[in-house]
């Protein structure tokens, strides 16, 4: 047996029962974490103290995504992070689709995409039968898989190598905030360093700094929510492999009697295991190697080599701040909600949580929306989380049954399911990460017509192949950031196209792109717009659209309105609703 | 002659579901939530009862008996 292990125990960052606690034993030998270079900041190297446009808090994956697509929108960002490196150990894994698609955006999706596993299927066992698998894609033409698996450090590693090429960030490394406070035009910040502390006042503060959110504390505001009282074995194991790029699940499989256990593909032959293991399990002594590789020789069943690689022992917690906005102080990712992992809806939720609010800070910051166009980030993103926070529930109550009768009807579903397609429906070992539709968010303007499909004012776009100048590109990756008209066209009157292009140049609340979508071997010129061909005719197809359709999208590539026809007074009113002036 | 439905079959009105799953799962959480609280004898009232109020509403006896039977598979 090879089982290579460090020797570095670490005491339980916070091991009181029930605080969602983690007990660390590592031994990582696959991956080095980089060090990333600590410069005294300029305040204390010349005293002067400045006014910062946007501090962020918290160089995990969704600071980092607020820095750079503040930076990408040319406004100037403080990135603060009181370690020096990226985070390790066993921690997010699968990111999604659309959290894919906001990479992209930021530059980094193909890095994740080349480094990480693609996966589209599911398979859940019971016992030592497979009942039930899924296909998290259904559709074809996406740019992106259903999900990737990839260590978390490798995320932020390539989130903090985008970071640095941006000279809008200013990233410090080893800068602890430790105090905050805020009046009605600026908040303060107290900062530590190697060198000693400094003062930073800034317009605004996003707050990223993760589930113990110090800076939550700081100003005296409550987290709220459910704590499961089971423990989780979650080991990183490094081996030759030739599983399927699938995700397993085993209810109460014969190597790990009356428990789950769920096992994903990451980057480097490095495997993850979650083991469950009952709330009586003592968690210094399940992350002991000795403990630990039997486990995991039993599922393999066989001989095979592996090197233990991390071993944590979690409980988990489903929770949220009842506000993420308080006046300058905007919370995002963990430091907002945090949600059991069954869903892959943490990094996932919080990069959307930057994509929602970014593109709304940098209009109030340019004078272009009203304050209180932050106040839709709150709304949207609550409900959001509130969805996730449901699912994510709803997955570790079947995964966890909390009572007898829990279990019992559990069990009853699993032993239906193999048969019978109703209860495989109802098997939940997971609702994997899809981002929330905002059928209700008040930057909508309903639909006065009617449309089939699934792209309403409040949906994140479905992607779609395209064409350009005899160029392949992919819908989302053309209307990227800003808002765009997009407008669909077997023919189109020169007058029309000079209606249009009149509106875009008119008085409008923000700047508006205008591209048209034309059928496959279409040809409708219009100088001065993009004209895409909607090669395999996904566009008509997922937006439904027919001669003349106009979709109105938002920066964070959500529908805000829809029309059959192009009129400029409506578009005009969808687009101050869409950015809080209306 | 009637049959059993063993299809997915959840839904509700006036409810519009974006995801497959939501009905379904919006329902055995309900379910999941009526037994909080009780002890197991209280459980095993309370499914007793579920079934009698069930059962009258589906009315159709050979649906019932179809769905005893498949109740009964493997016990
Ligand atoms: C076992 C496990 C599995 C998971 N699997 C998944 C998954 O598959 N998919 C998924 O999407 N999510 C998953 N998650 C969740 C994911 O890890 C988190 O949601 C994610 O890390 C949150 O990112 P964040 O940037 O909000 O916070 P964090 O990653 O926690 O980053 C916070 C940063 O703030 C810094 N900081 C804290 N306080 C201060 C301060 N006072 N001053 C300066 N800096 C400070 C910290 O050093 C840290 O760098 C998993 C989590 C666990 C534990």
């Amino acid at each position: 047996m090879i089982a290579k292990c460090g020797t570095l125990y670490r005491p339980p960052a916070d091991g009181r029962p029930g605080s969602g606690g983690v007990w660390e034993h590592s031994a990582l030998s696959s991956y080095k974490p980089p060090k990333f270079a600590y410069r005294p900041p300029l305040e204390l190297r010349s005293g002067e103290r400045r006014q910062h446009t946007v501090v962020v808090v918290g160089a995990g994956p969704v600071g980092l995504t607020a820095a750079i697509d503040l930076a990408q929108r040319g406004t100037p960002v403080l990135l603060l992070d009181d370690d020096d490196t990226v985070s390790v150990g066993s921690r997010g894994i699968c990111y999604a689709k659309r959290a894919l698609e906001v990479l992209d955006r930021l530059g980094v999706g193909d890095a994740c995409v080349a480094k990480g596993v693609s996966w589209n299927v599911g398979r859940t066992f019971f016992r030592d039968e497979e009942v039930y698998n899924f296909q998290l894609l259904s559709q074809p033409d996406h740019k992106r898989p259903g999900m990737i698996n990839l260590q978390q450090y490798y995320l932020e590693e390539f989130l903090v190598e985008r970071a640095r090429q941006l000279a809008e960030i200013d990233l410090r490394w080893k800068n602890r905030v430790v105090s905050v406070s805020q009046s009605d035009d600026r908040v303060v910040l107290q900062v530590e360093t190697p060198d000693g502390g400094y003062t930073l006042e800034s317009d605004w503060l996003i707050v990223a700094d993760g589930a113990r959110s110090s800076i939550r504390r700081m100003l005296n505001l409550e987290v709220e929510g459910r704590i499961f009282t089971d423990r989780f074995l979650i080991a990183d194991v490094k081996m030759q492999a030739d599983f399927p790029a699938e995700r397993w699940f085993w209810f109460d499989p014969p190597f790990h009697r009356g428990q789950s256990v769920l096992l994903h593909r990451q980057a480097d032959n490095v495997w993850r295991i979650d083991f469950q293991l009952g709330w009586q399990a003592d968690p210094e002594e399940e992350r002991k190697p000795a403990k630990v590789i039997p486990r995991i020789r039993a599922m393999l069943g066989d001989d095979r080599l592996f090197e233990l690689e991390w071993v944590s022992v979690y409980t988990f917690q489903c929770r949220r701040m009842s506000d993420f906005r308080h006046r300058r102080v905007l919370f995002v990712g963990d430091a907002a909600h945090q949600v059991s992992p069954f869903g892959a809806r943490g990094a996932n939720s919080g990069i959307q949580d930057a994509d929602n609010l970014v593109w709304k800070l940098k209009l109030v910051i340019d004078r272009q929306a009203p304050d209180s166009l932050l106040d839709s980030y709150a709304e949207e993103r609550q409900f959001a989380a509130d969805e996730n926070l449901m699912n994510s529930t709803r997955s570790t109550e079947f995964i966890t049954p909390g009572s007898p009768a829990s279990l019992t009807f559990r069990n009853a579903v699993l032993t239906l399911a193999r048969k019978y397609p109703f209860a495989r429906a109802l098997v939940n070992s997971g609702r994997l990460s899809v981002p929330s539709i905002l059928t209700a968010s008040s930057l909508n303007t309903p639909d006065e017509e009617s449309f089939g499909g699934a792209m309403f004012p409040g949906a994140p776009m479905d992607d779609a192949p395209l064409r350009e100048a005899g160029r392949d590109l992919w819908l989302l990756d053309a209307v990227r950031d800003r808002f765009v008209l997009l407008y669909y066209a077997e023919s189109l009157s020169a007058a029309a196209a000079a209606g249009l292009s009149a509106l875009a140049a008119s008085d409008l609340p923000v700047p508006l792109e205008l591209m048209l979508i034309v059928a496959r071997g279409g040809v409708v010129p219009v100088a001065a717009w993009r004209v895409l061909e909607d090669l395999a005719g996904r566009y008509a197809e997922r937006y439904d659209a027919t001669d003349g359709t106009v979709y109105l999208i938002r920066p964070d590539q959500h529908v805000s309105a829809r029309w059959r026809r192009a009129d400029g007074r409506r578009i005009h009113a969808a687009l101050a609703r869409a950015t809080g002036s209306a | 002659m009637a049959t059993l439905n063993t299809e997915s079959n959840f839904k509700e009105v006036g409810k519009r579901h974006f995801r497959a799953f939501s009905p379904g799962d919006d329902f055995y959480a309900a379910l999941i939530d009526t037994h909080r609280g009780l002890t197991d004898e209280q459980s095993a009232v309370l499914n007793a009862r579920l079934i009698l109020l069930l059962a009258n509403h589906i009315g159709e006896l050979a649906v019932l008996r179809e769905a005893l039977s498949i109740a009964r598979e493997d016990l």
